[in-house]
């Protein structure tokens, strides 16, 4: 009985282990949802909307991997985590995918074990002051109390910006955006520091944004990306190829409007490859050949989703800046669908 | 001779293990330790694999690395610079800093409260049953919150305390604000390790006197009033030291020197007419603070140089690292006499004091903030008090229950003694209710101590926060760091409770 019991334990062990080196991607097909970890609510990035559905630009990310994987941008389990507790809902599988503006760092990717597919927006931090403080540059900011999300690269870059210009402060630390948002609006912080979207996404929420200034100093580099675990490349290359596929698409003019008509096939071949009506792309990555399409008509390419959400038009009003094509002088540039 | 025959011998059967009560009993202890130690082995084996999997391994190693970080309320010094250890015990610190806190006042209020429910006033008793109900049915998380929420949005924020604004420091020492209250900052000057020997002598006093006490008391029946006697060893000796070292020294004046200026200008002139003010000091000093407020008072911006003793401090105006500095009247003249070459200090119309054996630094505004005295953060205040409130209600009911165990036969016997009424209750109901209060006291301070955890609510850096929380993160160690937080809750729990238990084994009825 002894013997029974001990092989028993044992085979249920090896299957719970197996079961988290299996494929994601047949974990998720399987399920019929996808699990995407998204922030507890940024508007413009990912933020429930009034019918509770959510909705922004890291969500615009997890819908397309649905569409292309599911079929159906719906399906997805939204999942918020905190700058505190992302990196333990991917690593643990409670989510297949991260999309909520994380910064890819060395440290993320090669010690915390993580693989970011790519970059959705090119960041910097900032900082985020009342105009009735009169500052006007953050190396005015000696003694201030700031406001800082823990569990972030920015609570580091703060530590760094303020001891290499030989300036005190007093961190407040704080778990979500929203608290951030009432501390501060309360005066219980000077400064409030995040990515500068980030500010100025929390800035449009505010009742009278005219009266809040984000300083002109930007002092790190914050690339924010979706992610997933390490030693799944394939479930890493449907993410990484969702995401180029929705950069391509602007690149190429595929919209959400004539994407039906570029469909049936056009006189570019890479329109097509893309589109899968040449070549057999989708089946390298375990998809079927409309993986593409699905993907971008979900909430169209990639430049109509920034212009949705967090674009000039907006209330958040972000430029496109770094964040255009190559082609238009900025910094995204998808590889060849080949 | 016998006649009894063996019993027949009855030989072992299997089937024994399960229907026979003598065995059986150890046939289920058996299986059960079979199967914990198959659950612990599943359980540690099937963490390897999964980390094993996800590439990772398991190593402390990041205890030793930078930890990059700051914190804000540090009870020992840390830097970003320091390593992810050294958070852990800023947070460890912390946490037991408001445990403690907790605990001491979660007591007095548990103590007050029990007493007086059982007061023979209705409204007391109905107050106070309001108070335990209260803060025992409703969460404690939202009373953390709630209370933190109330300092946050209801004070006046720092810049409120300027000239023009509606808010003004208590007393002119304390300001309450949206960012924490900040109390006066002891300075110790000279003198003040006598004062503090002193004080430690005077305690030892009023123990070795309350023993004397009771040695008489039992031998005599004579009671000696102890509680007047101490309250004087307790402040008089202490008192007198104080106002002797201020007599002897305290008022000492000191002369402020200043290189490159005019004699005869005062602070302000004398600010006006340099391009800036370096001002050597020793920080920590009550010549420093005593100096730091008057430059403050003359509203001149400066700039200070810290030096360690004295004679680094003159030497280091002498060579020109600053252009001002405080020395006693005495020393003054020598030094402007003794001048040579492009050296030529003079001194200043103002003169301050060299300061008393104990000074209080006020806390004033500083750029974006109250500077100097101690910042006691709101995140501390709310999680503090409702620590506090909460397992105090559950004190109060342990306290009452305490009492209510003691017959009222004991009281009735003490009054017919002719003992008075805080008598009875301090030599004869609380130290019978004593054994039955202690016990469950000891797992509420237990309770106090592990709720302290709750500190994530309103970002106060307790251990959680730094090792469990922003460490963790920053490494992704989530089980070596969960690991050493178990671990350090678990021992916490343990010193506290053997401490409690060294207690109550001295108060417990001893039996003869
Ligand atoms: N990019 C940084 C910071 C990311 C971050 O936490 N951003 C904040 C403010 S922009 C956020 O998304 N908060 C949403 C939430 O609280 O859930 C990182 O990856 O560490």
């Amino acid at each position: 009985m002894k013997k029974t019991a001990f092989l028993g334990a044992l085979t249920v062990s090896g299957l719970v282990a197996g079961a988290a080196a299996a494929a994601t991607l047949e974990d998720v097909q399987e399920r019929g949802n996808l699990n995407c970890g998204v922030s507890t609510g940024l508007p413009g990035f990912s933020a429930p909307n009034s019918a509770g559905e959510w909705e922004g630009f890291d969500v615009a990310v997890c819908r397309a991997v649905a569409a292309a994987v599911l079929g159906d941008p719906t399906a997805v389990e939204f999942v918020p985590t905190t700058g505190q507790t992302r990196f333990t809902a991917l690593a643990s599988g409670e989510i297949d995918m991260l999309s909520r503006n994380t910064t890819w760092t060395f440290s993320r990717d090669n010690d915390l074990k993580f693989e970011f597919v790519g970059v959705n927006y090119y960041d910097g931090q900032g900082f985020l002051v009342p105009k009735a403080l009169g500052v006007t540059s953050a190396k005015d900011l000696d003694g201030a109390t700031v406001c800082i999300q823990t569990g972030t690269t920015t609570e580091l870059n703060l530590a760094d910006f303020f001891r290499t210009n030989n300036m005190d402060y007093e961190p407040v630390p704080i778990e979500t955006n929203a608290e951030a948002q009432q501390q501060y609006l309360a005066g219980a912080c000077d400064v409030y520091t995040t990515d500068a979207s980030g500010l100025a996404a929390t800035r449009a929420t505010f009742e009278t944004p005219s009266d809040h200034v984000i300083l002109p100093e930007i002092i790190s580099k914050e690339p924010l990306g979706p992610l997933v675990r390490h030693g799944d490349n394939e479930w890493g290359d449907i993410a990484r190829w969702t995401l180029n596929a929705l950069i391509a698409a602007e690149e190429y003019g595929i919209t959400s409007a004539n994407i039906d008509e570029l469909a049936e096939g056009t006189n570019n071949p890479e329109i097509n490859r893309i589109l899968g009506t040449e070549g057999n792309l989708g089946e390298m990555i375990g998809l079927d050949s409309d993986w593409a399409v699905r993907a971008i008509k979900a909430g169209g390419n990639y430049g109509e989703l920034f212009e949705r959400h967090i674009g000039e038009s907006t209330p958040i009003g972000l430029a496109r800046g770094l964040n255009a094509q190559w082609t238009e002088g900025g910094l995204l540039y998808s590889p060849p669908f080949r | 001779m016998s006649t009894l025959s063996e019993p027949p011998k009855e030989s072992f059967r299997l089937s024994m293990l399960i229907y026979d009560t003598r065995y059986r009993s150890l046939t289920i202890q058996t299986v059960a330790m079979i199967l914990l130690v198959l659950m612990i082995s599943w359980l540690v084996s099937n963490t390897v694999q999964n980390l094993e999997n996800l590439g990772k391994d398991f190593d402390f190693g990041f205890l030793g690395q930078r930890a990059g970080y700051d914190i804000n309320q540090r009870l020992v010094e840390y830097t970003s610079q320091s390593t992810h250890a050294r958070a852990a015990l800023v947070g460890i610190l912390n946490t037991i800093l408001v445990a403690f806190l907790g605990c001491a006042l979660a007591t007095i209020l548990g103590v007050i409260a029990g007493v007086l429910r059982l007061s023979k006033n209705w409204l007391v008793s109905r107050l106070m049953a309001v108070y335990v109900e209260g803060f025992r049915n409703v969460p404690l998380l939202l009373w953390i919150i709630a209370i933190f929420a109330l300092m946050t949005e209801s004070t006046p924020m720092p810049r409120d305390f300027r000239e023009g604004g509606d808010a003004s420091m208590l007393f002119g020492s304390i300001a309450i604000s949206n960012r924490g209250v900040y109390v006066p900052a002891p300075v110790w000057g000279e003198g003040a390790s006598l004062l503090i020997g002193v004080f430690v002598i005077s305690l030892i006093a009023i123990w070795a006197f309350r023993r004397y006490a009771h040695r008489r008391q039992e031998a005599t029946g004579d009671i000696l009033p102890v509680f007047r006697v101490s309250l004087a060893l307790f402040f008089i000796p202490v008192l007198l030291t104080y106002f002797a070292i201020a007599f002897a020294n305290g008022r000492t004046e000191q002369a402020i020197l200043a290189t490159g200026g005019e004699a005869g200008l005062t602070l302000t002139e004398y600010a006006e007419s340099q391009e800036s003010l370096n001002v050597c000091l020793i920080p920590g000093t009550t010549t420093a603070l005593n100096l730091e407020k008057t430059l403050r008072g003359a509203d001149v911006r400066y700039n200070a140089v810290p030096f360690n003793d004295e004679g680094q401090a003159l030497e280091g105006f002498q060579v020109g690292d600053c252009n001002v500095l405080s020395v006693p009247a005495t020393q003054s003249d020598p030094i402007i006499a003794e001048a040579e070459g492009g050296f030529a200090p003079v001194p200043l119309v103002e003169t301050i004091r060299r300061g008393n054996a104990l000074e209080f630094e006020q806390p004033y505004l500083g750029g974006f903030n109250f500077d100097g005295g101690i910042h006691l953060r709101n995140s501390l205040i709310a999680l503090w008090l409702a620590l506090s409130l909460y397992t105090g209600a559950f004190i109060a009911e342990i306290v009452r229950g305490g009492i209510l165990s003691v017959s009222k036969g004991q009281t009735e016997a003490a009054y017919a003694l002719g003992l008075r009424p805080n008598r009875t209750m301090n030599l004869v109901i609380l130290p019978q209710a004593m054994r039955v209060i202690i016990p469950p006291l000891i797992s509420q301070y237990l309770n106090l101590t592990k709720n302290s955890s709750l500190a994530i609510a309103v970002g106060y850096m307790d251990v959680r926060s730094t090792l469990g929380g922003i460490t963790i993160n920053q490494t992704g160690r989530e089980l070596e760091g969960m690991l050493l937080l178990g671990l350090f809750y678990l021992v916490l729990s343990l010193l506290i409770s053997g401490a409690m238990n060294f207690y109550n084994s001295r108060v417990k009825l001893k039996e003869r």
